[in-house]
């Protein structure tokens, strides 16, 4: 079968920093084909070489048999590639149908007025092409972000695409959504698309994908058939080195209870939340996304108001109603939106490092600066966050290093009790094993630890016990002694344990 | 990484190179710029703009507006003025008038962050009761003949301290002090933080509608002080003072390099942006253009230092 895309020896540096070395990448027709590497290893700056936002230094680039050169992403569009991204581009006010033809809709003549019936004609039949359950006419900004990507996969197949390239396409959608993605994909390649998949999530890729791809440090390290291949061999590919065991184990006493949930309740979002933590311990709490569980967690934490229950830390009732309040009574929360609520991105690693305790570093309103260094330099190196300086704006970083950051700020502040909220989203194999290790480390050190998270392997390689949420209401907990992925899964969809 | 920050630096300096090529291309032009006596003249004039603008620069960088300055100036004078007409000591007039500059900003502060209204909307509105309460309370004509024989009060406009009118050394110390307030005080690093991403800031525990409120409640003292400086001067509170001066002193703080989305921006950048509004109108005066195009040219010079920002952001 010939090659919908052939990238053979792609060449990029930046200022001489080579980002890409001697890369080879090609798509075949039909295909989920996984590109994989660590952050910074090159997967996005190929894609961006493939798609014209960066002009190749070396190398050549065919696509259906004709060698190109694209200045912008707008001419491969016109080859059929495609680039969904991880940060949606719907417009919330628009329906689905003007979201799908928008810049394109039928026109009466050249009057400018919309042909709406028509518009919504044919997006209705785009939708059922690609067995998708979605009104034409409702609004985009009412649909969940599984559905607002549905819009855009809508989109670009209705003009033409031949290529997919899917950028972390699962990180926002809960396990019923990506079911849903997979057999879009499904139905897809069925019909000849290709589909390029960026991911982090090995099971995800085992499951969808059928060649793998891995790029380390810009170079090109091989490409393997999923059936041919485990996991533990691409995670060596990907990061030149046995990584070990992936969940790392902790010895830890489980101490006294730490923090203990009563009734907590609050009307349309959960009920009757009961449950407790030790010092030491890891409690991990699954649950779809949308059932819950953050909301009750943010509740705990001060930022959400709740109607009734109780909060007790070391047994001794508590009010919390700000977050100042939690992190008063010990309490810190690293909350999954690491953009929007965990970092400022426009500070430095070390103004944000900080930020939490900064009135424990200052006399009378004065920051003393040493005593912040002191601070700045043990969590860089405790964290080993990978930053060329601590005044380097925080943007700047890998995820991976920017949620190293998140988790610095808190420890910084010696919590006592750590409320985690997807704690590696968008964090690449290497630093997420190094963010389990300092969970673990924290344990160690007794604090207690609820951890938040949508991968089930995480959640089993890393509690000591599970609570499972499902439409607000704490479904089971459970120890997590030879507890598989099945008896969770079942909880949280609402079926009995 | 050392390239990254080098630029920044050049980046910074943009405003100031501005002023000083602004200077020579005047100095060339007119034989009077750069004496002595007009320079104290024009920085005394550019103290009231700066005042307001430096409270306006902290507003500006949590990311807020306050457009109720000149009403909140107009006020606090006619308060002060009042007091002193009816044979109050002009210590306690202008204490008075400095903490009515103080409350109208911490009820700006309280609306917004209480009343959850937005910034814009919210100082919109206050300016303009405050000014419709200056009518009410001056009857609509000016207060005047009041302080004849203060000294202080005299001093605060049009006093001298080593041949340096006070309004410039009243300017250089508040400039002083919260250039340090900024870069060395938790209080100048939460105002960052805030304007830089408010919800990540609330939810590590900063204290953020009060951290607010104090702002707002900055730049109202600091257009109170403004106020007293104009009304010394003029020897008289007018109720229709101070109208538009927010104008001036966004300009101020935009031409000074701080980003009006909040979290991004420096003090010295706004005294340089003040600076160089004052220059200009000096200037364009001692070159005898008409006020109808000095107008013009101001507006021209504020859109052409923003777009040269953003063409060395892009």
């Amino acid at each position: 079968m010939r090659p919908l895309i052939e990238m053979r020896s792609i060449q990029k540096s930046f200022g001489g920093n080579i980002v890409l070395n001697g890369v080879d990448f090609e798509v075949l027709p039909g295909e989920v084909h996984a590109l994989m590497g660590e952050n910074g290893a090159g997967k996005s700056t190929l894609i961006k070489v493939l798609t014209g936002i960066y002009e190749r230094d070396g190398g050549t680039i065919v696509v259906n048999g004709r060698e190109v050169h694209y200045r912008h992403p707008k001419e491969a569009e016109r080859d059929g590639i495609v680039v969904i991204h991880q940060e949606l581009n719907v417009i919330p006010t628009l329906t689905v149908a003007e979201n799908i033809f928008l810049g394109r809709e039928p026109k009466i003549g050249r009057t400018g007025v919309i042909r709406y019936k028509e518009m919504e004609q044919q997006a209705a039949s785009y939708l059922r092409r690609l067995g998708m359950d979605l009104d034409p006419r409702e609004l985009a900004g009412r649909l969940s972000v599984g559905k607002q990507q549905m819009i855009e996969i809508a989109r670009a197949i209705s003009t033409n695409a031949k290529c997919l390239i899917m950028d972390e396409p699962t990180a926002a959608l809960t396990e019923r959504e990506i079911q849903a993605l997979f057999s879009v994909i499904r139905t897809l390649t069925q019909q000849g698309v290709a589909i390029v998949y960026i991911s982090h999530r090995m099971e995800e890729i085992f499951t969808i994908c059928d060649r793998i791809s891995v790029l380390r440090d810009g170079q090109f390290i091989g490409t393997k058939r999923v059936k041919e291949t485990n996991f533990d061999e691409i995670v060596q590919m990907m990061v030149g080195r046995q990584i070990g065991e992936r969940f790392p184990k902790r010895r830890v006493t489980i101490g006294e209870e730490r923090l203990r949930v009563e009734r907590l309740t609050k009307k349309g979002l959960f009920e009757n939340v009961s449950f407790s933590v030790r010092a030491g311990e890891v409690l991990g709490v699954a649950g779809l996304m949308g059932s819950g569980r953050t909301e009750i967690m943010e509740a705990i934490f001060g930022a959400r108001p709740f109607d009734e229950g109780d909060i007790y830390i070391d047994g001794r009732p508590v009010r919390i109603r700000s977050p100042r309040q939690a992190v008063e009574h010990g309490i810190a929360m690293i909350t999954e939106d690491r953009k929007q609520k965990g970092l400022v991105l426009e500070m430095s690693v070390h103004e944000n490092l900080t930020l939490p305790k900064l009135e424990q570093l200052a006399t009378a309103g004065f920051i003393q600066s040493s005593k912040e260094w002191d601070v700045v330099l043990s969590l860089i190196h405790l964290l080993n966050i990978k930053a060329s300086s601590p005044d380097l704006p925080v943007k700047a970083l890998s995820g991976g290093n920017q949620q190293k950051v998140v988790f610095g700020k808190w420890l910084a502040m010696n919590p006592r009790i750590l409320i985690l909220d997807e704690p590696t989203r968008g964090v690449d194999v290497g630093a997420k094993k190094e963010i389990y290790e300092v969970i673990n480390e924290l344990a160690a050190q007794g604090v207690a630890i609820i951890m938040i998270s949508s991968e089930l392997p995480e959640v089993l390689g890393m509690s000591d016990r599970v609570m499972v949420v499902h439409e607000g209401k704490v479904q089971a907990i459970l120890e997590n002694d030879g507890l598989d992925q099945e008896t969770i899964m079942r909880a949280a969809t609402g079926g009995n344990r | 990484m050392m390239e990254a920050k080098r630029k920044w630096d050049v980046k910074k300096l943009g405003p100031l190179i501005g002023l000083f090529l602004l200077c020579i291309v005047l100095s060339i032009l007119s034989d009077d710029f750069l004496t002595m006596d007009n320079w104290l003249n024009l920085l005394r004039q550019v103290s009231i703009n700066a005042l307001i603008a430096f409270g306006m620069t902290f507003v500006i960088l949590t990311g807020g507006i306050d457009l109720s300055v000149g009403s909140v100036l107009a006020l606090s004078s006619a308060i002060t003025a009042g007091m002193m007409a009816q044979g109050i000591n002009g210590f306690v007039a202008i204490l008075v008038g400095l903490l009515a500059g103080m409350v109208m900003g911490v009820l700006n502060g309280v609306i917004i962050t209480k009343g959850k209204v937005a910034p814009f909307i919210a100082t919109l509105a206050t300016m303009t009761a405050f000014r419709g309460l200056t009518l009410v309370y001056t009857d609509g004509r000016p207060i005047t003949g009041f302080a004849s024989d203060d000294i202080m009060f005299q001093m605060m406009g049009r006093g001298y301290f080593f041949g340096i009118p006070v309004p410039i050394i009243l300017m250089l110390m508040v400039y002083i002090a919260l250039y340090v307030v900024l870069k060395k005080t938790t209080f100048g690093r939460h105002t960052y933080a805030v304007g830089g991403n408010e919800e990540a800031s609330r939810l590590s525990g900063l204290r953020v509608d009060r951290l607010k409120i104090y702002v707002y409640a900055l730049t109202g003292t600091l257009s109170a002080l403004a106020g007293l400086i104009l009304t010394s001067r003029l020897n008289s509170a007018q109720p229709t003072a101070g109208t538009a001066y927010e104008l001036d002193a966004i300009a101020a703080v935009v031409l000074g390099g701080t980003s009006l989305s909040g979290g991004r921006g420096w003090i010295f950048g706004t005294l340089v942006g003040a600076l160089i509004i004052g220059v200009l109108n000096n200037g364009l005066n001692l070159l005898n253009v008409s006020s109808f195009y000095q107008q013009v040219i101001k507006g021209a010079v504020i859109l052409l230092a923003v777009l040269l920002d953003r063409r060395k952001e892009a």
